[in-house]
């Protein structure tokens, strides 16, 4: 009898037991059924985002290409290679603002990364501890500021002094040198190609050099102890191990730099002159792509003058794809020398 | 293991390479080091032993003043290498790294050909032509005993050689500037068994042409591989000695502790 009444209670407690694992494992299957909903939920989302990206470029693309068409269909690829732009005779054509575009861009790459790779190096290496934080806070300041205030900055205060000091000196000592010194010949206006290169280099360093200063920190220590436990300097340790370690970041910052400067629009308006002409010496005024359609958006009436100014932005947007195509051939050229890795 | 314990030869019949006298070493203003004397003598193996933070790292990297590079390391006291006290302000630390070479815990291949990882340190202070400069490589590679596993793909990136074979890499690094002493910083703690047999042996082949500094976590490959070794604690310098004696008969009790487990 007592058996019997254990045995059944043993059998009613497995029972409960398993009903509560039961329970437990439904449970169990339904939170799991509802994750997987929203893990392809969230996996949906996301790829939307990153679709819309694709999505946005090749609207933009599309508009540039169906506005800029009546000057596509009347210049053809000429229009790439005319020097025209006259609204009166309807000739159109990009080869002033290109040239504009890429020599200002040119000049604020020449100065600027070299001075953003010197700011990058002594944050990261040489800088004294306190001195580190605010120099940093500093630079990032810079690429914070309108570029509005580039362009007054540039106009009122920087134009004056370099019309003044810099460009005599320059033409007196550069300009004496042949053939480069062909680029500093010229009345001293203060704006111009130079000047507006200049002003870009201003504009772009806080970029690079922010970029440059990131990658660098994250250089192993060990491996930048390495090298000067070799007897290394510390010139030798950036030049030979930052720099290879780092060189896709590098190559990143440059052409955040890059796209800055050619797409730049207000203050070069201020400084280039506006002149569509393309001459030997910098000092000569210009204008860029963005310059041009900045000053002539709200002129232009006839239907030739604004599909050319949209052909125009096709033709910068050309430009920079043309550029980081070159810079990621470039960086693969650069592995290729380090040795392959299997 | 393949390296066995050896006679140890008595201290005072080589001569002494590296003399530290009361050394002290500050981090910021903690005080790591605490008036360290010892003497390491040429061509042989010194280990350092002790527990994590005991300062065996931190006295390694006096010895080439590694803590140089950053601010607030400070150390008071002398390191005579070969007679010359190295803490002088006058010491070129450059010099001085490419006598006294360094090789770290993990493999610190550079991001360039294996060739080039051998000839980065060399093309620091001497001028080879291209023959030298093959020659040294291959000399360096030898003397690491990895040039028959890399001698067909010298072009190939540093990075594509296993964990063991890039520690030997970086010993060859070391070794191809021709230094006087070579520091190792736990030169086998982030490699396999089989690896860490074969850095051990080249460790013991090296030492007939260096004097050779070895920080270890690992007690019995101090008694393998060092002629020397040290126990320090809490950053003292506890006790010194022949390795053999040392393991066998330590003399003071906090050594005995350690070695035999019961420490702590």
């Amino acid at each position: 009898m007592s058996l019997t009444d254990g045995s059944a209670l043993v059998t009613s407690n497995e029972t409960s037991r398993y009903v509560s694992q039961e329970q437990q494992l439904a449970t169990l299957t339904r939170r799991l059924a509802l994750q997987r909903v929203l893990d392809g939920l969230f996996r949906k989302t996301t790829l939307f985002f990153a679709l819309f990206v694709l999505a946005m470029l090749a609207a933009i693309i599309a508009a540039l290409i169906y506005g800029g068409y009546p000057a596509i269909e009347k210049f053809g690829p000429g229009f790439l290679t005319s020097r025209a732009w006259n609204p009166v005779t309807h000739e159109y054509g990009a080869l002033n603002a290109i040239y504009g575009t890429v020599v200002t861009s040119f000049i604020a790459l020449l100065i600027g990364v070299p001075l953003s790779f010197g700011i990058a190096v002594f944050l990261t290496e040489l800088c004294p501890v306190w001195l580190k934080q605010p120099l940093g806070t500093a630079v990032e300041l810079l690429a914070g500021i309108p570029s509005i205030i580039y362009g007054i900055w540039g106009l009122f205060v920087f134009a004056p002094i370099f019309a003044e000091y810099i460009q005599p000196f320059l033409t007196r000592t550069v300009g004496a040198i042949p053939v480069i010194g062909e680029l500093f010949q010229g009345p001293p206006t203060g704006i111009g190609v130079l000047a507006a290169g200049i002003i870009l280099a201003v504009m772009v360093i806080p970029f690079i050099a922010s970029v440059m200063r990131d990658v660098f920190e994250v250089v192993p220590g060990v491996l930048k102890e390495s090298a000067y436990g070799l007897g290394a300097t510390t010139w030798e340790v950036v030049r030979n191990i930052v720099l290879p370690y780092t060189k896709a970041g590098v190559v990143g910052g440059i052409m955040l730099g890059l796209g800055r400067a050619l797409g730049e629009t207000m203050a070069v308006t201020f400084v280039i002159g506006n002149a569509p002409k393309i001459a030997a010496s910098l000092y000569s005024p210009g204008n860029s792509i963005a310059s041009t359609l900045a000053n002539e958006f709200a002129e232009a009436s006839d239907v030739l003058h604004v599909s050319s100014l949209i052909s125009l932005g096709l033709v910068l947007f050309l430009i920079t794809l043309i550029v980081l195509t070159l810079a990621k051939l470039m960086l693969a050229q650069l592995a290729k020398q380090e040795g392959a890795r299997t | 293991m393949n390296a066995v314990l050896r006679p140890a030869a008595s201290p005072a019949s080589t001569n002494v390479k590296i003399s530290v006298k009361n050394l002290q070493f500050f981090y910021g203003s903690f005080q790591s080091l605490k008036n360290i004397n010892l003497e390491i003598p040429e061509r042989r193996i010194t280990a350092f032993i002790g527990p994590s933070g005991c300062g065996k790292s931190t006295l390694l990297r006096t010895f080439n003043r590694m803590y140089d590079l950053y601010p607030g390391q400070r150390a008071d006291g002398e390191i005579l290498l070969n007679g010359k006290n190295i803490l002088e302000k006058d010491q070129d630390v450059n010099l001085l790294r490419a006598k006294v070479g360094m090789v770290f815990q993990k493999p610190t291949p550079f991001p360039m050909s294996i060739y080039d990882n051998i000839a980065f340190g060399v093309k620091l202070y001497e001028r080879l032509s291209a023959s030298e400069m093959d020659d040294r490589v291959e000399w360096a590679l030898k003397k690491a005993a990895i040039w028959d596993e890399v001698k067909d793909k010298l072009k190939q990136s540093g990075l594509s050689l296993s964990g063991g074979q890039q520690q030997r890499l970086c010993i060859a690094r070391a070794v191809a500037v021709r230094p006087e002493v070579v520091l190792l910083d736990e030169p086998t703690s982030a490699l396999d068994p089989i690896s860490t047999a074969k850095i051990e042996e080249l460790v013991h082949e090296l030492k007939e042409d260096y004097t050779i500094a070895m920080v270890t976590h690992n007690m019995q490959q101090a008694a393998r591989v060092s002629d020397f070794t040290a126990y320090m604690y809490l950053g003292e310098l506890v006790e010194y000695g022949v390795t053999s004696e040392l393991f066998i008969k330590p003399q003071r009790k906090e050594t005995e502790d350690y070695i035999t487990g019961r420490f702590g």
